[in-house]
């Protein structure tokens, strides 16, 4: 993370000149507008279907053998909506940003597809629909964090990307063709009418694949490797879009599969969310609070937010199959909700972020600062979004993570003793990530945005122009949604949880109206109430402070304290590195830092400091241990397969011969 | 429980206080036994330093007559000045004067601050404190014992 990451805007794929500005222009806002139409369609689909009858579709002819088919129930409404709510703020917001950045064509065609790939996934219903959307959704993601692909950081990333995504999908297809042979065809409904008849071995077998491809989809610990490489090094729109809407459909396999159609499972599967979900929030958000570069941050944050998602799943599915199924609709709600409020606070998040880009061409933290008075608008969207990541109250994330605490606490403690140990450790782990997230989003926003410029670069920052601060209002304006008045989503809510099957289908979630109010449990808190009363005490606190000013003796300018010297410069200021340090060093056996101090004297005498090198670097430690010996091993073995391709094609020729052979051999 | 027992046996250790010496200046703050000080070495041998120390130690316990160090001047209401003023610590000094809250008191301490002491005239000296800023209290003594620091302050807390 010490690594400067400079970028220069790409140069204009074709010849310069207004001309072709003004045609860059009108290709940019016909992707974004194409963008943020298909985006507006999905979220309004969705919202049908939400509030109005299931629908299905087949298209016999389109696919051949099975024909493609879909279909529409609550559930997948839900992902539909709230993916196309986060493609409409990024569409508009990509019309000024790609014209900005002069993108090439690729991307600005990759763009629309990659949402109505997103739109596809939630709504397919059968297998080889899934797969088919879900690969879409992949390949044309790839291609759009390859944008930049003359940076070998893209590069790299791009591949890191590839493999896992794609690991991933076999892993999620094995998984999908084991469910459909052991059940009745290709089709979700039928496999949901023969689950009761499938084995344990089975069930078990497709619970821990899907759990790896949509877990590595989602972010999860240990296959979230690929996340704080392609989502920095995407353009931010697209990171926009896999950091909000993507990875959420690691999240939909989970509850479509796995809880939903393998129906509730044994105890283990719930733990086991939990497990991951804890050990990926905790661990994504100490990776977040020492991360120096803006979007790597945001991407941590993403593991650490889909961890708490996930963990939150998991208690639902313990609780409900502990028999408890109002505390499991509880947390259900947590669930569900943090999923939606993740999606308005990190669009928001990595597009402001998008704006510090490409005003600076910096997402280095040590090198950004003094935005606010440049970028002002930028500055307080971005606060919106750090508020709501960092799950205060009157923040986006503080009504879900306030129900998943709420359940944990109030799960029945006399159930069995797994429930007793799980939940008082979860509340730990929960508690933990919130308070990590606040360090993390203080640094993001103060070292980021207040203070003095640290570098001529974050000096000159221009604001956005007017088509990037519409996309990003947008976002604020649902993260406004979440934070003050989720009596707006009751309705989806209710809706939504009546088709999950983990609560048994009759327990009723938390009313959200002005005060939230749990079922069955002790605990109410209005969000709308708590802003009201910070507006009022906003107002007093300035109305005494004015009417005290007549009352003093009238201020004095003095010079601002710089511990002596002459002047405050920027070098004196607190910087990312020096704001996790602490923490860094009480995690010191977790992070493994790689520091390194260098002293060099003065060739005269031994007493006198020339100068200090500081010197610290920050790998993942999970990607060390875990992705290392495993890539060894790969290109070890690959090595030792190359052996047999020399390249003469009469070889090759007699392997395909023996293979025939040995095929029928087996198959006789 | 060794540490109980060496409680009683060291008994107590903080020398007997005085009666109050006569106030030379009223508290900056108009606030009696209410004193936070700003200490600058503005070029002393610490010889001063280590006697500031022993003054605010348990054993002298200066903070009983309401005089505490602060970490910075914006939280202060007095400057602490040791040492004659050196080139190099000349602008430093004005700087943490200026940036001190008026109504201010400046205490210089030692004989160094009070008139150059044994480094007057060096050539790295620009003088002592008083030639730079306005001396409200001086404590002579090269260097003055913790005791007379101490009345030096209780002059100005007013306890």
């Amino acid at each position: 993370m010490t690594a400067a990451v400079h970028t220069t805007p790409v140069a204009p794929a074709f010849g310069g000149g207004p001309s072709a500005a003004r045609q860059m222009g009108g290709e940019a806002a016909l992707s974004g507008g194409l963008t943020a139409v298909l985006g507006a369609a999905g979220l309004a689909m969705g919202l049908s279907v939400i509030f109005g009858e299931p629908r299905q579709l087949r298209i016999g002819w389109l696919l051949p053998l099975v024909g493609v088919s879909f279909d529409l129930d609550p559930l997948g409404g839900l992902f539909i909506a709230v993916t196309g709510a986060v493609s409409i703020a990024v569409g508009i917001y990509a019309v000024g940003y790609a014209e900005r950045e002069h993108w090439a064509r690729f991307p600005l065609v990759t763009l629309p597809l990659f949402v109505a790939g997103m739109l596809l996934v939630p709504a397919a219903g059968s297998v080889t629909t899934f797969l088919l959307a879900w690969e879409l959704m992949a390949a044309t993601s790839l291609v759009l964090v390859l944008s930049e692909h003359r940076r070998a950081a893209v590069r790299s990333a791009g591949v890191f990307y590839a493999v896992m995504t794609q690991l991933g999908f076999v892993a999620i297809l094995l998984a999908l063709v084991v469910l459909s042979a052991a059940g009745s065809g290709d089709d979700f409904g039928a496999i949901a009418a023969h689950a009761d008849g499938l084995t344990s071995h089975t069930r078990t077998t497709v619970f821990l694949l899907t759990l790896m491809g949509f877990g590595s989809k989602a972010g999860l610990l240990p296959l979230h490797a690929w996340l704080p490489r392609a989502h920095p090094e995407a353009p931010s729109p697209v990171s926009a879009l896999m950091s909000a809407a993507m990875v959420n459909m690691g999240v939909y396999g989970i509850i479509r599969i796995d809880l939903q159609l393998l129906g509730p499972g044994p105890h283990w599967w719930g733990l086991t969310l939990m497990i991951l979900g804890a050990v990926s929030a905790v661990f994504g958000v100490l990776q977040a609070s020492v991360a120096t570069d803006l979007k790597q941050l945001l991407a941590y944050s993403t593991t650490e937010n889909m961890g708490l998602v996930t963990l939150a799943l998991g208690a639902a599915a313990l609780l409900s199959s502990s028999g408890a199924p109002t505390v499991a609709a509880i947390a259900m709600t947590a669930a569900i909700l943090h999923l939606m409020s993740h999606a308005a606070f990190k669009t928001l998040g990595f597009l402001a972020a998008g704006s510090v880009l490409s005003a600076t061409g910096l997402r280095d933290l040590d090198k950004l600062g003094g935005l606010a008075r440049r970028m002002p608008a930028t500055t307080v969207l971005f606060g919106i979004a750090a508020l709501g990541a960092s799950g205060l109250p009157l923040g986006a994330g503080f009504v879900s993570e306030w129900l998943l605490l709420q359940s944990l606490i109030h799960s029945p403690n006399d159930a069995n003793t797994l429930l007793a140990l799980a939940m008082p450790l979860s509340v730990g782990a929960v508690a933990l990530t919130s308070g990590l997230g606040i360090a993390a989003m203080v640094k993001a926003f103060g070292v980021g945005f207040l203070a003095r410029p640290r570098s001529a670069a974050a000096g000159a920052a221009r604001e956005a122009p007017a088509s990037m601060l519409a996309g990003m209002t947008l976002a604020a304006a649902a993260c406004a949604v979440f934070a003050v008045a989720p009596v707006l989503l009751g309705p989806t809510l209710g809706q939504v949880l009546a088709v999950l099957p983990t609560l048994g289908g009759q327990a009723s979630g938390p009313r959200l109206g002005t005060f939230l109010r749990l079922p069955g449990v002790p605990g109410s808190i209005s969000p709308a109430v708590l802003a009201a009363a910070l507006v009022i005490a906003v107002v007093l606190a300035l109305g005494m402070a004015r009417w005290g000013v007549r009352h003093r003796p009238s201020a004095v300018v003095a010079p601002l304290w710089a511990c002596g010297a002459d002047a405050l410069g920027p070098r004196m200021q607190y910087t990312a590195t020096s704001f996790a340090e602490p923490l860094q060093r009480v995690f010191d056996d977790v992070l493994r830092p790689d520091t390194d101090v260098e002293v060099t004297h003065f060739a005269e005498s031994r007493y006198l400091v020339e100068k200090v090198t500081y010197r610290t670097r920050l790998e993942d430690p999970v990607e060390q241990r875990f992705y290392t010996p495993v890539v060894r091993v790969v290109t070890t073995w690959a090595q030792w397969v190359r052996r047999a391709h020399n390249g003469s094609i009469h070889l090759y020729l007699t392997y395909g011969a023996l293979w025939m052979l040995i095929v029928l051999l087996v198959a006789r | 429980m060794s540490w109980i027992g060496k409680i009683g046996r060291v008994g107590r250790m903080v020398e007997p206080a005085h009666n109050a010496p006569e106030t030379a200046i009223s508290p900056p703050t108009g606030v009696i036994g209410s004193l936070q000080l700003r200490h600058v070495d503005a070029g002393s041998c610490n010889g001063c330093e280590l006697e500031i120390s022993g003054a605010f130690s348990p054993v002298y316990d200066a903070e009983r007559f309401g005089a505490r160090l602060v970490a910075s001047p914006r939280h202060a209401d007095a400057l602490l000045a040791t040492g004659v003023v050196t080139h190099n610590m000349h602008q430093p000094l004005l700087n943490t004067l200026h940036a001190v809250p008026e109504p201010r008191v400046v205490i210089a301490v030692g004989d160094c601050a009070c008139n150059g002491g044994v480094f007057a005239n060096g050539y790295g000296v620009l003088g002592s404190v008083s030639d730079v800023v306005p001396v409200d209290v001086e404590v002579p003594g090269c260097p003055p014992t913790p005791q007379q620091i101490i009345n030096a302050l209780r002059t100005v807390t007013g306890r």
